[in-house]
């Protein structure tokens, strides 16, 4: 029981990170068709700039600042770049996005180094929130369930109950409508791209001293979050919490259980020894098995289910 | 070797490609250096591979991330197949060996293209990745097959000479590379010509009306793909056989996928030859560059970026139209323009590289001192005036070059213009 509860506490805190950063890539893929590549690289980003920020004048601005930052940022890209080979389709807006994370990542080993920058929690976060059966849970991890939360709470907000909302949603099936009503639509792209650049920078911000931050975190979390956008039905929102939450989980079960088919064979009261065919496999613990299985979740779902969790329609 | 170059019929064709035979003959001739073998053989694999990748991605739309897979399958199949020959467990001449690896990398691309080719555009791109990753870290998992970080290493002088070669010197392995490169370009370009190479390319610019045609689409990508593995795994192959070491974490993972996606696309996705320059970019900038200076993976990724903003055909459409400007016979008009982006090129290049290098040297060399020598000049880290000098130069360059850029692309459109009215005119005479 124990167990059960603090690993499903992290595994929730995980995956509602996970989700703080495949919401703004499926909003960036729902609206504008493009899936950006550099997506995880402005996660980076937010943690190198709060990192750097929090030297100089604390945590808290820097929640703020760093985002902000890396939006403006986005934003800047979407206009001079990603406009630009708009019109040469949706391959090469994929292949700029790439060129992207390259540099990005190069740049942020020129400037920051190679190694693990020290990159701490601030004071108010530091030590247990609670303790249960024993074991503690850390501030950190309960504030990004916090954050996490909040921040779908009002992108939800945003999307339904303003004007912005309005027309964003509406520039999503019908642009030339709604660039005939008389905004522009190409501003509210940019827009919604430099938002979720800063979504992701948010996410790195806590994300960063929650674990670690170095030149390897984009590529760590990458390929992940492009498995939770497929695996919850691409440009499902929803699909996207909802995967997120699973794989979060399933990764922290998985990591801590140490059994085998080789224990589980045992306990049948069949032995296997290195004779066996297939010892390799049959060795295995699941702990082992972790780092892979979002991958097989994602080829099982592509077989079983290839319009994701809660997709709309099978492109 | 080009598609569009050789529209003069069989006796072009036979130049085009007697001459290609030559050089794969004269190269290893005319450089003899111990270090331009070794270059001139990752070449002619690399050629291969770049290649297969293109069947994929100029011909069928699809943009794979992890093509590395079929490379690598295919040398660990290899390095299997070479290290039980060797124990006298199976009958395999050397130089059959890529074909072994061409099957395996077919056997994988039919198991893994299945899921993938479910789907094409970007969620494609997104299950490759996946897939790769999958493929990536499942290699760690077994160290029996996979020899763990150390990786596999076979040995390629096993066996009866085959014609008087035992694949000892590496003069020779380049022999057999060349031969493979050779027959496998040959039969990738035939295969453009075939109907399911036609049909490829029709999936990719217009999925909706090769359906309504009666084909399916996702058979036709699938099948596309399973020959991209096939070539990739020749590849992968003779990669084993060049090295004679295949290591996990490196020949399956993203980074090499990335790679080959990165130079194929500045090579030219759009025309056949294009993947052969991306893969003697691909040597060269790994070799040579990379000794140069400790940023070419920046300059790489600035290079490419303005490859996809700029020319999204890659340096192989730069070529093919500025030769369709030389046939009408108005390159004259553009030469002055050349100059003058290239000096006004080279200025900003100076500029940002040299702010590039000082930054390097910062972070990398600090314990050298603060001097660093950047083509012939000293610059001082510590010094104001280095500092500000290199972006005066690099802001002053950019704003020329700008200008430049901009004069210069209204008289390109112009010259365009005139060349497509011409043959217009042509049509419709």
């Amino acid at each position: 029981m124990e167990f059960f509860t603090i690993s499903m506490l992290n595994g929730l805190s995980y995956g509602l990170l996970l989700f703080m950063l495949s919401s703004g890539l499926t909003l960036i893929f729902s609206m504008m068709g493009v899936l950006n590549f550099a997506h995880t690289s402005f996660y980076m980003l937010g943690a190198y700039f709060a990192y750097s920020i929090s030297g100089a004048i604390g945590f808290w601005p820097a929640l703020l600042i760093a985002p902000l930052l890396v939006g403006g940022l986005g934003a800047l890209f979407e206009r001079y770049a990603l406009r630009r080979v708009h019109k040469f389709g949706h391959v090469p807006e994929l292949l700029v996005t790439f060129g992207l994370s390259y540099l990005i990542l190069e740049l942020v080993r020129l400037v920051w180094g190679n190694a693990t920058v020290p990159y701490g929690l601030p004071e108010q976060l530091q030590g247990p929130l609670f303790t249960l059966y024993g074991t503690q849970f850390p501030k950190s991890r309960s504030f990004i369930m916090l954050l996490a939360l909040l921040m779908l709470l009002s992108v939800w907000l945003l999307l339904t109950r303003t004007r912005i909302g309005l027309v964003i949603q509406a520039a999503l099936t019908h642009p030339e409508t709604v660039e005939s009503l008389g905004h522009n639509v190409p501003r509210v792209f940019m827009l919604v791209f430099g938002g979720g650049a800063a979504l992701a920078a948010l996410a790195g911000v806590i994300g960063g001293n929650t674990y670690v931050t170095e030149p390897a975190m984009a590529g760590a979390v990458g390929s992940i979050v492009f498995v939770v956008v497929v695996v919850g039905g691409m440009g499902s929102l929803a699909g996207a919490f909802l995967a997120s939450l699973l794989i979060g989980v399933l990764q922290t079960f998985a990591v801590a259980i140490d059994q085998s088919l080789a224990t589980g064979l045992h306990a049948l009261g069949i032995n296997v020894t290195d004779q066996t065919f297939g010892h390799d496999l049959l060795q295995l613990s699941v702990a082992q098995v972790a780092p892979i299985l979002p991958y097989l979740l994602l080829v099982l779902m592509l077989i079983f289910r290839p319009k994701g969790l809660l997709g709309r329609r099978d492109g | 070797m080009a598609n569009s170059v050789v529209k003069s019929g069989p006796l072009g064709r036979v130049v085009v490609w007697g001459l290609f035979a030559v050089l794969l003959i004269v190269l290893p001739l005319l450089f003899r250096s111990s270090l331009a073998l070794t270059m001139l053989s990752q070449m002619g694999y690399l050629v291969i591979i770049c290649l297969s990748y293109n069947i994929l991605l100029g011909q069928g739309g699809m943009l794979s991330f992890g093509h590395a897979v079929y490379t690598g399958m295919g040398a660990f199949i290899a390095v299997h197949a070479m290290n039980q020959a060797t124990k006298g467990a199976i009958w395999l001449p050397v130089s059959l060996v890529p074909l072994v690896g061409g099957v395996a990398g077919m056997f994988f691309a039919a198991l893994f293209g299945y899921v993938t080719t479910k789907k094409s555009g970007t969620t494609f791109a997104m299950i490759t990745l996946g897939i790769g990753e999958l493929v990536a870290a499942m290699s760690l998992m077994f160290p029996a097959f996979f020899g763990g970080e150390g990786g596999v290493t076979t040995n390629r002088t096993y066996g009866a000479p085959f014609l008087g070669l035992t694949f000892g010197p590496q003069i020779q392995v380049y022999c057999l590379i060349a031969a493979y490169c050779f027959v496998s370009t040959a039969l990738m370009y035939a295969f453009t010509g075939t109907p399911l190479g036609r049909m490829l390319n029709a999936v990719r610019d217009n999925p909706e009306r090769v359906e309504f045609i009666g084909y399916n689409t996702q058979w036709v990508r699938y099948l596309g793909f399973i020959i991209a593995g096939f070539f990739a795994g020749i590849g992968g192959a003779l990669a084993a056989i060049n090295f004679e070491i295949v290591g996990a974490a490196d020949s399956l993972s993203s980074v090499r996928s990335g790679g080959y996606l990165l130079f194929t696309f500045l090579g030219g996705a759009t025309f056949f030859f294009g993947p052969i320059i991306g893969a003697v970019l691909l040597v060269l900038a790994s070799v040579l560059l990379s000794e140069i200076t400790k940023a070419w993976l920046l300059y790489l990724g600035l290079v490419f970026l303005l490859m996809v903003m700029y020319a999204p055909g890659g340096i192989a459409s730069l070529i093919m139209m500025n030769l369709r400007v030389a046939k009408s016979g108005k390159l004259a008009r553009l030469l002055g323009w050349y100059a003058l982006l290239a000096v006004t090129g080279a200025l900003t290049f100076f500029g940002i590289a040299a702010l590039i290098e000082m930054i390097y040297h910062m972070q990398l060399n600090e314990a050298l001192g603060p001097v660093l020598s950047f083509l012939g000049i000293e610059l001082n880290v510590k010094s104001a005036a280095s500092w500000a000098g290199t972006v005066v130069v690099a802001l002053i360059g950019l704003g020329l070059f700008e200008l430049t850029r901009k004069r210069f692309a209204l008289r390109w459109g112009e010259v365009q213009g005139e060349i497509e009215a011409a043959i217009r005119a042509r049509e419709a005479a």
